[in-house]
């Protein structure tokens, strides 16, 4: 059984057809009905049984960061249809109904634990975080302003990969945030990922990858292709626990899986190692 | 499978200047539409490969082969070689022709094996401050269990970086399929040049097809709209130039188009070898950054 797959489906917020009707999620561990908006207002986990559900951006920007301390860039870029790809224009603007989101990722600074840093947190309910021109040149952005300002860069990443709609655009992004990165890195500043369910295809391929720590949440999906690409290629039933945070952190692909109610400290422990001399907060061994 | 050649009928088309709606839709041939034909041209069995280009464009060539990890992958073929008066580094995908060799290639998609040994060669390339020559033609990098395993993302990932960062001049050139991630590892370049006939994709037609319109048959119509040929690419500022191919263009009759990409990879060598180092990475990071459509 897929476990990760299916989670897709039921992690998804149903748009109830009679409005103001409860949104039910389905737990794909122990298959309880949960009221989506009550778990997705706290930690997107099952009560039941701490099985994961997708987290939206915003609400994992609220846990993570120091009350307050975000600040948002270019909130409002707004997606073009670059391609005049058919019925592209209407499907961004139901997924903009549905998620409440501009576009797949969240750009920002802030603070956790007083350590500094440059914030991008995708979100997966928005064209399953799909990387096209905006997400791609936020990226971009933000790791420009981190090197600008001599901040290290956490990402969080949850993706379909390429934006198909935008075609061959969507491809030259991985190029395009592969050396906004390179230029950070190589001003000797830290970029640490943390791979959440799912991040597949173009993302992985790209900046994913290139981080100097890269983290993960239990059970989520991360690989190249994505498992049904795979088993269309193989011709056969997939492996269990294939492509699963577990599966890379055995093969030797992950630093550390994180349990989503130790991501705060955690990060900001690791921030603080790479961090000295640029906190907020004064007397963490501050040196220049 | 012997089939002969057949001549594109779009090129009579445009000549001619019939307007595509005059024409009965069933009187109309499949490949009539330009993103089709060319994606069809580009996976003709007789067309040009990596190793067709290697044997005519150059000299003295020695092969480097494996990844000196894990093995070595057919599906990436690279050499040093001289172009002319440079030695340079080649670095080509390779489908195969015939059965037993497009088996041995993997029918042209890379494992992580290829691009680490492709690594190496930028690696070579850029100690002994030699251009790189890239040869792009794959319907995408591997999809399969082994390849997950072995880390298929990060590899590219890495290969992508390790072109961000090259100092040494590096040109690309989309000679067949540009299928998607595994054809762009070897696509981020000083100059990017296609074929006429060549196609450059974020996804397979097919794929595309079958997520808009829950049907694979329907790849020329998601070719249209996929904007993948080298004219779209030149359009979008993507592709600096564009190789014309005569009619009936294949590997057996190739002369005119191995000048015309001799002379633009002599045009290209001749700029890029006189910048130094640091300027030649400004100028090709600076090239992708400047790349917006919002």
């Amino acid at each position: 059984m897929n476990l990760f797959s299916e989670q897709i489906e039921h992690s998804l917020p149903q748009t109830g057809e009679a409005t103001g009707a409860l949104e039910i999620l389905r737990c794909a561990r122990c298959g309880r009905d949960l009221v989506a908006e009550v778990v997705l207002a706290g930690d997107a986990a099952c009560p039941y049984c701490g099985n994961l559900f997708r987290q939206p951006a915003y609400r994992r920007i609220e846990a993570i960061v120091d009350s307050g301390s975000f600040i948002e860039i270019e909130r409002e870029t707004e997606t073009g249809d670059p391609l005049s790809f058919p019925g592209y224009r209407t499907k961004l603007e139901k997924e903009r109904v549905k998620s409440k989101m501009q576009e797949g990722v969240v750009i920002g600074k802030a603070t956790i634990k007083g350590q500094r840093t440059a914030l991008a947190v995708m979100d997966s309910y928005f064209m399953m975080g799909s990387m096209g021109t905006v997400v791609g040149e936020k990226i971009v952005i933000l790791a420009e302003f981190a090197l600008h300002n001599r901040l290290p860069l956490v990402i969080f990443c949850a993706s379909g990969g390429a934006r198909m709609q935008e075609g061959v655009l969507s491809l030259m992004q991985m190029s395009r945030t592969t050396i906004a990165l390179a230029r950070h890195s190589a001003a000797g500043l830290l970029h640490l990922n943390v791979l959440t369910h799912p991040t597949t295809g173009g993302v992985t391929a790209s900046f994913a990858m290139q981080g100097d720590i890269t983290l993960a949440e239990p059970g989520a999906l991360i690989g190249f292709a994505g498992p049904r690409v795979i088993e269309q290629t193989m011709r056969d039933k997939l492996p269990e626990g294939f492509q699963t945070a577990e599966y890379l952190y055995e093969h030797g692909f992950i630093d550390r899986i994180i349990e989503r109610r130790d991501m705060r400290e955690t990060l900001a422990a690791i921030l603080a190692l790479h961090n000295a001399g640029h906190t907020e907060t004064a007397g963490q061994g501050a040196r220049r | 499978m012997m089939t002969k050649e057949t001549k594109l009928p779009i090129k009579a088309l445009q000549t001619k200047a019939v307007p595509l709606e005059a024409i009965p839709i069933d009187a109309l041939p499949i490949e009539a539409d330009p993103a089709w034909a060319s994606v069809m041209s580009a996976r003709k069995e007789h067309r040009p490969q990596a190793r067709d280009y290697i044997d005519k464009l150059f000299h003295g060539v020695f092969e480097v082969r494996g990844d000196q990890c894990m093995g070595d992958d057919e599906a990436i073929v690279t050499a040093v070689a001289w172009f002319e008066t440079y030695p340079v580094t080649v670095i080509g995908q390779q489908k195969g022709h015939t059965l037993e060799e497009r088996m041995r290639c993997n029918f042209g998609m890379p494992s992580p094996e290829g691009y680490r040994k492709s690594m190496r060669a930028l690696q070579q390339a850029e100690k002994f401050h030699r251009p790189v020559i890239c040869l792009v033609d794959t319907p995408g990098a591997f999809c399969g269990v082994e390849a997950e395993a072995k880390g298929q993302g990060r590899v590219i990932a890495e290969h992508l970086r390790a072109m961000a960062m090259l100092k040494t001049p590096c040109i690309s050139i989309i000679i067949g399929e540009g299928g998607s991630g595994g054809a762009l590892a070897l696509s981020l370049a000083d100059r990017l040049i296609m074929l006429e006939n060549s196609y450059f994709s974020v996804i397979s037609p097919e794929g595309a097809a079958s997520i808009l319109f829950k049907d694979s048959s329907l790849a020329s119509e998601a070719a249209k709209n996929l904007k993948l040929t080298a004219g779209d690419l030149k359009r979008f500022g993507i592709v600096d130039g564009i190789i014309h191919e005569p009619e009936g263009y294949s590997r057996f009759h190739m002369d005119e188009s191995t000048e015309a990409v001799r002379k633009s990879i002599r045009n290209a060598l001749k700029r890029l070898t006189t910048l130094p180092p640091d300027r030649l990475v400004e100028q090709r990071q600076q090239k992708y950054l400047n790349m917006r459509w919002q």
